[in-house]
């Protein structure tokens, strides 16, 4: 803390105003040492309940993008997880959904709101993704349009002229679904995941979790960890970005790097959808009615509907816009720059003009 | 004496004790993407453990990896009716990212077999015929899409005409009642309007009573079946055990028709349909096959080429046989020395029947 300047600086201040009352500033006006006699409460740490309030006030954006072969419940599962109609879904069979003939990228935003708090959601569907019979980088649409949704607010942070509050369209988290063949990950999933770990959050998901026994899902997981690890993917919560011991405790937990304990509490969370409601012991459910049972959603016996929808929600839902702006974008945002000579990109700011958004991954991704 | 009656209403007694002697052979192959329980549902309906040494490799092995051919042979016997099953398994279909022609392989296998017995029926020895044709593919269709995928489509427009299809939905247990049907009418509409002809059970006498009947027609209505399969005994305490899966909420029967049509498919295709499978293979598929063959060899062109290619054979009709462009050398040496085992095998029995006769002429002669 430099001793002379905030002095001169408050105090030509204090000149120049009317002299009203200010709040003391928290930076000491003389040094002085920690006075013990002035033991109390300060109260800083009200500002959790300033912050509260203003995130209150603004709302804030999230951006989720599910990613799957058709069928595999992807939007009865956002559906499900933000317990209104916020996904288009094709539920009717009759309806002619034709499977587009390449992948699709179509975003819906809505705004919802819980306890006075408003979440501007936007998810991202991707139809047609692993559809084909040939599907080879069906991914690169995906792809480019993560990387167009960091370019938007790189753009916007260069300007001279920046909004107070960039619209956030990057893509915080990606759901993968994991089709739940009990064998293993497929080779389209293998890809998918290697190209696009080191640009976005990717939670894998198993989908239509109802058809494995207790046994085959336990078997089926540690089987689609080992060969996520063997090919040096990390889905999120990623270990790298662990910032402290508890966040790694917690997250290891999730990521099951300690011996296995019998429950499975860990990723791919084994899931499964649903809209409908039935009744269970008096209780309304969500829930699947087949002739040997009901799958009751948010039952834990059952399935691990709620574990994910407390980790995306719940628990990291700050933690995944973190890790996308300060890691996933911050990568992207040093790329450009370096590609551009260092300079920032931008039209109008010493003469650069704006180079095109690279379409496929620089190599320091892989 | 009975002037009436002269007896040959015991014809198909006979045929029966000639047929139960002779052994029973049937080829059925099964198809679709990996993971949808083929295998379990193929151990459940013969009760067999075929697969037990199978090794499914992981994904990064399968990246790279082509469609492979495997036959899997095994000998059932029930009330004294043995039947030489051959099981023919197509790992690796739809599994690499890219599955464009993944189907070529099977439609090729196909149409070897019906160009061995082409040759064999042609041949000079046709006793010993081993009909090694595909008398029927199960196609397994994935319960998590919305019907027919492009792949599935692909691969059915490519054998329908050569082999017998029976659609199959597999782990059925993923859907709810509705779901179910609902599924089933869009893959029928998807097999109406891409024109695909799947196997189709024929029709019930009309002199048959009238429960059978029925029956029938509600086998006809829950095509494609939808099953699931299992190899797990379930024993809930107090109730008797059944085959089946156990889940949290509840045990999927797999013999239960409310649960799965396993028992329908198990009927249709083992018990009533086994024999019309294997004659419609012959009549209808075969033939059409063999009629295409010699049709373009009537030809000039092909007449001439056939007959300059160094691997023809002549046949008694002398019509040289028709080469499939990627037929192996080495699958030709195996026939010939098939034919030569026949062949040897025939000379043996003839000596044996000379001596035979030379040792009685020599015992008339001493008498």
């Amino acid at each position: 803390m430099s001793k002379g300047l905030p002095e001169t600086r408050t105090d030509a201040a204090m000149s120049e105003l009317v002299p009203e009352p200010r709040p003391k500033p928290a930076v000491p006006m003389k040094p002085v040492s920690i006075n013990p006699n002035l033991l109390g409460y300060i109260g800083i740490d009200t500002i959790i309940e300033q912050m509260r309030k203003k995130t209150m006030k603004t709302g804030f954006d999230f951006n989720i993008m599910v990613v799957g072969q058709s069928g595999l419940g992807k939007s009865t599962l956002v559906n499900t997880l933000f317990k209104s109609q916020v996904s288009r879904k094709a539920s009717s069979w009759n309806r002619e959904e034709k499977i587009p003939k390449t992948v699709e990228i179509k975003a819906i935003g809505h705004v919802i709101e819980e306890g006075g708090v408003k979440m501007k959601l936007t998810v991202i569907d991707t139809p047609g993704f692993g559809d084909q019979i040939n599907n080879e980088n069906c991914w690169e649409p995906i792809e480019k349009y993560i990387n167009e949704q960091y370019e938007k607010f790189l753009k916007e942070e260069v300007n001279i002229a920046r909004k107070k509050r960039i619209p956030d369209t990057r893509v915080h988290c990606c759901l993968y679904f994991i089709s739940p063949t009990g064998h293993s990950l497929r080779p389209l999933d293998l890809e998918f995941m290697k190209h696009l770990s080191k640009v976005v959050n990717i939670i894998p998901v198993i989908a239509k979790a109802d058809t494995m026994t207790l046994e085959e899902k336990s078997e089926f997981k540690q089987r689609v960890r080992k060969e996520l690890e063997v090919n040096g993917i990390e889905f999120y919560p990623q270990k790298e970005f662990d910032e402290d011991l508890e966040d790694k405790t917690e997250n290891d937990k999730i990521r099951r790097d300690k011996p296995s304990s019998l429950k499975q509490e860990s990723m791919p969370f084994a899931v499964v959808g649903s809209d409908k409601e039935y009744q269970v012991n008096g209780k309304r459910v969500l829930g699947r009615k087949t002739p040997w049972g009901i799958i009751e959603v948010e039952n834990l016996n059952h399935c691990e509907f709620a574990l994910l929808r407390d980790f995306v929600i719940r628990t990291h839902l700050q933690d995944l816009k973190e890790v996308t702006h300060n890691i996933h974008y911050e990568t992207y945002r040093a790329k450009r720059l370096n590609d551009n000579g260092g300079l920032p990109p931008g039209e109008g700011l010493l003469g650069t003009v704006l180079p095109p958004v690279p379409a496929t991954p620089c190599p320091t991704a892989e | 004496m009975d002037k009436e009656y002269v007896g040959f209403a015991a014809l198909p007694n006979q045929l029966h004790r000639k047929s139960v002697k002779k052994g029973f052979d049937f080829t059925l192959m099964v198809a679709g993407e990996s993971g949808l329980g083929k295998s379990t549902l193929i151990n459940s309906l013969f009760l067999t453990n075929l697969y037990e040494d199978r090794q499914v490799p992981e994904a990064r092995a399968r990246l790279t990896q082509t469609l492979t051919i495997e036959r899997r042979g095994v000998e059932i016997e029930e009330g004294g009716i043995k039947v030489k099953l051959t099981l023919v398994d197509t790992p690796g279909f739809g599994d690499s990212v890219d599955c464009s022609d993944c189907w070529l392989p099977v439609v090729r296998f196909i149409e070897e077999q019906f160009e061995q017995y082409l040759r064999d029926e042609s041949g000079l020895n046709r006793k010993n015929i081993q009909d090694s044709r595909v008398h029927c593919c199960l196609y397994f269709i994935s319960p998590f899409g919305r019907g027919l995928r492009p792949l599935d489509v692909a691969f059915l427009r490519a054998v329908h005409e050569k082999v017998n299809i029976i659609p199959v939905i597999g782990k059925a247990d993923a859907l709810m009642p509705k779901e179910t049907q609902a599924l089933k009418q869009k893959i029928r509409e998807q097999l109406q309007e891409e024109e695909i002809n799947i196997y189709q059970f024929p029709d019930c006498d009309s002199d048959e009573d009238e429960d059978f009947k029925r029956q029938d027609a509600e086998m006809k209505e829950s095509i494609p079946f939808a099953v699931v399969g299992s190899c797990e005994v379930v024993r809930d305490g107090g109730t008797r055990p059944v085959r089946g899966r156990r889940y949290s909420w509840g045990t999927v029967e797999v013999e239960n028709p409310h649960h799965c049509d396993f028992l329908n498919l198990r009927r249709m295709l083992v018990q009533t349909h086994l024999q019309d499978l294997k004659e419609v293979t012959h009549d209808l598929l075969y033939e059409g096959y063999r009629a295409r063959c010699l049709q373009s060899l009537a030809r000039p062109g092909a007449r001439d080429r056939a007959s300059r290619s160094k691997l023809s054979r002549q046949s008694a009709t002398e019509i040289p046989l028709p080469m499939l462009p990627l037929a192996d050398t080495e699958k030709l040496i195996r026939e010939k020395d098939e034919e030569l085992r026949r062949m040897q095998e025939m000379l043996e029995k003839m000596q044996a029947q000379m001596q035979q006769s030379q040792a009685q002429g020599e015992q008339s002669d001493a008498l």
